[in-house]
């Protein structure tokens, strides 16, 4: 599956300067293997040691959040967009 | 940034001396940054407080200062002539000794640390004025946020009496009242299709596009900034108990930034020496229909699930709170705990507070107030110990919360029949 992932500006050092780049895969997990292969280093900005996302980082397939769906294992289907966001603001 | 420009800085920020990730560990000059390169955690504020020609921070020294939050100019990172500056000069808010709110829920010592008195009504005042300064120091043109409310108005505000731009997103349907508060100071009010966590993720994407160049977001780029506002509560309240700490505090939380700088600005005077070092204990108030925090500090989680609000305590309303983990680590840490309570609690609360004390809260308020009641009836607040809880914000903004509140009778001008109306 083709999908496109909106990056964050923090993350930019790893994709030329990209705000967004292609990537395949059918869930979350598989592209974020995928965008690691052409952008060596993503992955451990996004994921811990065990494997899991980290806990500031959100990721949005199509306007939603993973963690409301199955995480790293969230379906993303041809032409999906998908976000990476700092889980850094807000309120009180 | 330039060599210039870092020394500049090193003026503008007064005690702050670098930007320091609180997962990692890594620290980053001072600057317009708000996420580690590292680990995506939250950067903020380092400090020294004993720098080579920095005056002591003493009790006189804080205590001949201006009436507002600037008297603890020192401990922040904004520039030492910062009062002179235009802003609102937000702070210094009454502390209230409710002795008849403390005599019906059964507290010897309550206080109200009442934040309706700021500019604006809120406490955002607050961390909208140090987050101002950062914008000013880094060049920024126009300021902006992402908000449930109260912080559009307060930046708007802020925005005007400084000569910036100001272009705030709220989700759209939020109270009539914060939307006339926000818009009336001129600036571009937007208002989104969706929840506040979506105004966020939004504001988040618009700060790496084009069309955010040169935007301060207090809460989103300047965050680190931003947040430290909220320390001035703390010092504040120990201040005017005297120079103690509170044993016990109820604190609101939306994004858990307040309770967790609240808890910082207690540790600040410990460590000053400004107060004696005792033990405190921080509980935290959600309303159950935005509660992500509380359910996980009852389940034993230290990760907080994010959730989708249902509450009328709009401004508390964030679904998917950065600062949770934080919060949970401090209500363990002190012996303290987070509750919720429901929207008829909350109102009833609001009620409460104004028939015993006359202070009339918004809806957070009556969340806090909520759950003040709800921690004493279930044992978890000494009944005995010197309590602080927060009102962050004005009534007069949710009034629909208390909409069947309203006269008691209409009359002919005649004693007769105000006599027979009150039967």
């Amino acid at each position: 599956m083709a999908v496109t992932v909106r990056i964050p500006t923090i993350l930019r050092t790893y994709t030329g300067g990209s705000a967004e780049v292609s990537a395949q895969g059918a869930t979350l997990a598989e592209v974020i293997e995928d965008l690691e292969s052409n952008h060596p280093g993503l992955r451990a900005r996004l994921l811990d040691d065990a494997g899991k996302l980290r806990r500031f980082v959100n990721v949005y397939v199509d306007d939603d959040d993973v963690r409301f769906a199955d995480g790293l294992a969230t379906a993303t289907g041809e032409g999906a967009k998908l976000s990476i966001i700092p889980a850094v603001a807000g309120g009180c | 940034m330039t060599t210039a420009q870092l020394a500049d800085s090193a003026v503008s920020f007064g005690p702050a001396v670098a930007l320091s990730c609180r997962e990692c560990g890594a620290r980053i000059p001072l600057g317009p940054h708000y996420v580690c390169v590292e680990c995506f955690g939250p950067l903020e504020i380092a400090y020294d407080f004993h720098q080579p020609g920095r005056p002591a921070v003493t009790r006189e020294l804080i205590e001949s200062g201006p009436a507002s939050i600037w008297r603890y100019a020192p401990l922040l990172p904004v520039p030492a002539d910062v009062a002179a500056k235009p802003n609102l000069n937000p702070g210094w808010t009454r502390l209230v000794h409710a002795r008849n709110l403390g005599r019906e829920l059964g507290l010897r010592k309550l206080h109200i640390k009442d934040d309706t008195g700021n500019p604006t009504h809120s406490f955002k005042d607050r961390v909208v004025a140090i987050a101002l300064e950062a914008a000013r120091t880094f060049g920024f043109t126009t300021l902006s946020c992402s908000s449930t409310g109260n912080l559009a108005g307060a930046v708007c505000a802020a925005a005007a009496r400084a000569g910036l731009r100001a272009c705030v997103f709220i989700p759209a349907g939020l109270e009539q009242a914060k939307i006339v508060m926000a818009a009336v100071y001129g600036g571009e009010l937007i208002a989104i299709d969706g929840t506040y966590d979506e105004v966020n993720r939004f504001c988040s994407e618009l700060i790496g596009d084009e069309a955010g160049e040169g935007w301060g977001f207090v809460n989103v780029n300047l965050r680190p900034y931003y947040a430290e506002g909220s320390k001035t509560l703390a010092y504040e309240i120990a201040e005017q108990l005297g120079w103690k700490l509170p044993e016990q505090i109820v604190i609101p939380i939306a994004s858990g930034s307040q309770l967790t700088k609240i808890d910082k600005g207690f540790k600040e005077l410990i460590a000053l020496g400004l107060v004696e070092d005792r033990p405190y204990k921080v509980f935290g108030a959600q309303a159950n229909g935005c509660s992500p925090v509380s359910a996980a500090f009852k389940a034993g989680h230290d990760v907080v699930q994010p959730v989708r609000p249902d509450t009328i305590a709009k401004s508390l309303a964030i679904g998917n709170p950065a600062d949770g983990p934080y919060v949970l680590d401090i209500a363990r840490r002190t012996g303290g705990a987070v509750e919720d309570v429901t929207d008829a609690e909350v109102v009833d609360a609001i009620r409460l507070l104004a028939r015993t004390e006359g202070v009339f809260a918004e809806t957070a308020g009556g969340v806090t107030v909520g759950v003040l009641r709800k921690l004493v009836e279930t044992g978890k607040l000494d009944p005995d110990a010197e309590t602080v809880v927060i009102n962050s914000g004005d009534g007069l903004k949710t009034l629909d919360a208390v909409a069947d509140a309203g006269v008691t009778a209409t009359i002919k001008p005649s004693l007769a029949a105000f006599h027979a109306a009150r039967g």
